[in-house]
């Protein structure tokens, strides 16, 4: 049962993943990509990584993914901007970065199809994994831990300054 | 047959498919009726009957309002985005009802379809892709009111849900686990008070000092995830015309109606299960669902009641209130939460 719902899984994220990238119009593409987070949701809960999957799901489903939605209706895109030079840099990047990608890839697939430890050792299912995950986040990485979320602080302090700073100068960039 | 019926996952996957045809039923009936409720009410509210003319008391009133609607014209507006138009509507409904699944409607596990070890979780993910309906449904319609409607509702439900998740964080500490099923057990017996026993209360997380804050607070945030009154803004008729779903009719808008009283089921459920005490209450525990009921009513009439009394925030005001009072509040709370239940465990 599990391999099968695996492979439906993948295929979802990998079609809707393609979409994301080759779709014209970017609301559909933003559309696609909230697919593609909840598939790989999907991909978490059959690792038996509930947690994973519903933080997956509630962070970049539903928070990240409405605020990209919301600016992008704002500023009204109906299509990509397209103009000679930049397309023609970008889509040498994009064969570049797909190119490394595969290498990478190639090179993980020829180790035998494992990403990490191939012994990690499963958390107790009856408990569920938020405890687990809790603990080592408090203990072991626990610096890592506040540091990123000084760094989220420091981003949001930030924007506010920015957002605070343009309307200070008394509405010329109407 | 034989063979199919002593597999354990057959078993499982059968019961569960029996369990969410009987909800989906039940749920469907309640949502017809609830409306017919909502315009009871309303209509006593401002001293008039309501409907009254369909079968005895108005009580056909639903059917035939469902009637009218499957035959009403289906209009798309030109210039429409086509798919992400017919995608919306379903998109509204779907979350209310993936989040009944793990709703305790009685002692488990014969009155509930399934319990996860995050259930809160699932719960605050659902509620997080409920946005999508109304920002794509406005979107879409290619109306400017509509496109208002549904960009208000998508700041507004951020806002609301950050104060929500951090209401519920209290109840988790307090209980020690996000499954909605030990929230429940958490719950049962007489108040226990840090130390005290008083029996002539029930166990609830309400009762509890440190947990009443949290409840208003996620009580409030539950009127603005729902976009009922007075917390309506995406759809607000004085300004917006009817907001999100101005350019919808028939069944698409039936689905959004549908959407919005399911979410109201579902969101009382879920207050219910999480500061209530779920299905408990005096009795035997087969009285459950009988408890459930009642609870689930009392807090229906109350969504409706709050509708018909409360006038509408502004929007600045609805933003200051998310943002300045009920956020840093839910905060400070999480923090008295967090000591209450330290000392309670280490001394």
């Amino acid at each position: 049962m599990v391999p099968y719902l695996f492979l439906g899984f993948a295929a979802m994220l990998v079609a809707t993943a393609l979409m994301v990238v080759l779709h014209k119009n970017p609301v559909t593409s933003a559309l696609f990509l909230v697919l593609a987070f909840c598939s790989l949701a999907g991909i978490y809960l059959l690792m038996h990584a509930e947690f994973l999957g519903m933080v997956q799901i509630i962070v970049y489903a539903g928070a990240i993914m409405v605020l990209f939605l919301f600016v992008i209706m704002y500023l009204n895109l109906k299509h990509d901007i397209e103009t000679g030079v930049q397309t023609a840099v970008r889509r040498g990047l994009g064969w570049a970065m797909g190119g490394l990608l595969l290498l990478s890839a190639g090179a993980l697939m020829a180790r035998g199809w494992s990403l990490g430890p191939v012994n990690a050792e499963l958390p107790a299912q009856g408990a569920g994994n938020a405890a687990a995950i809790g603990r080592v986040l408090y203990s072991r990485y626990l610096f890592p831990f506040e540091i990123t979320s000084i760094l989220l602080l420091v981003a949001m302090v930030g924007a506010i300054v920015i957002a605070k700073g343009r309307k200070s100068e008394g509405g010329e960039d109407e | 047959m034989a063979e199919l019926w002593g597999n354990a996952v057959f078993q499982v996957a059968f019961w569960a498919i029996v369990k969410v045809g009987i909800i989906l039923f039940v749920m469907l009936t309640v949502v017809s009726y609830l409306i017919y409720a909502e315009r009871k009410v309303c209509g006593h509210i401002q001293a008039r009957t309501g409907p009254n003319r369909v079968g005895p008391f108005g009580l056909f009133q639903p059917l035939a309002d469902v009637g009218k609607l499957l035959f009403k014209e289906e209009f798309i507006p030109a210039g429409a985005n086509k798919v992400v138009f017919h995608i919306a509507p379903m998109l509204a409904v779907f979350p209310a009802i993936v989040t009944l699944s793990i709703v305790p409607f009685g002692p488990p596990p014969v009155f509930q379809v399934t319990d996860i070890h995050v259930g809160v979780l699932l719960f605050l993910a659902m509620s997080s892709l409920g946005v999508y309906a109304i920002t794509l449904g406005g979107w879409a319609s290619n109306n400017k009111y509509a496109l208002l409607g549904g960009l208000r509702s998508s700041a507004q439900m951020i806002s609301y849900e950050l104060a929500m998740g951090l209401s519920i964080i209290p109840v988790i500490l307090e209980a020690s686990s996000m499954s909605l099923n030990h929230i429940v057990d958490a719950q049962a017996g007489p108040l226990q008070l840090y130390g005290m026993t008083i029996s002539f209360l029930p166990n609830w997380m309400l009762f509890k000092p440190h947990l009443m804050l949290p409840f208003v607070i996620f009580t409030i945030t539950m009127f603005a995830e729902t976009n009922r009154a007075p917390f309506d803004l995406p759809e607000a008729e004085g300004e917006l015309v009817a907001g999100f779903h101005i350019e919808y009719s028939s069944m698409k808008w039936a689905l959004f109606f549908l959407g919005e009283y399911m979410n109201m089921l579902v969101i009382s459920s879920i207050a219910i299960t999480l500061y209530l005490g779920g299905w408990r209450g005096f009795g035997p525990e087969q009285w459950g669902i009988v408890w459930y009921t009642l609870k689930l009513a009392a807090f229906i009439f109350f969504f409706i009641w709050v509708r018909w009394t409360f006038p509408r925030l502004r929007y600045d005001q609805l933003m200051n209130l998310g943002w300045k009072v009920l956020l840093p509040a839910a905060v400070v709370n999480v923090v008295i939460a967090g000591i209450v239940v330290y000392w309670r465990t280490h001394s």
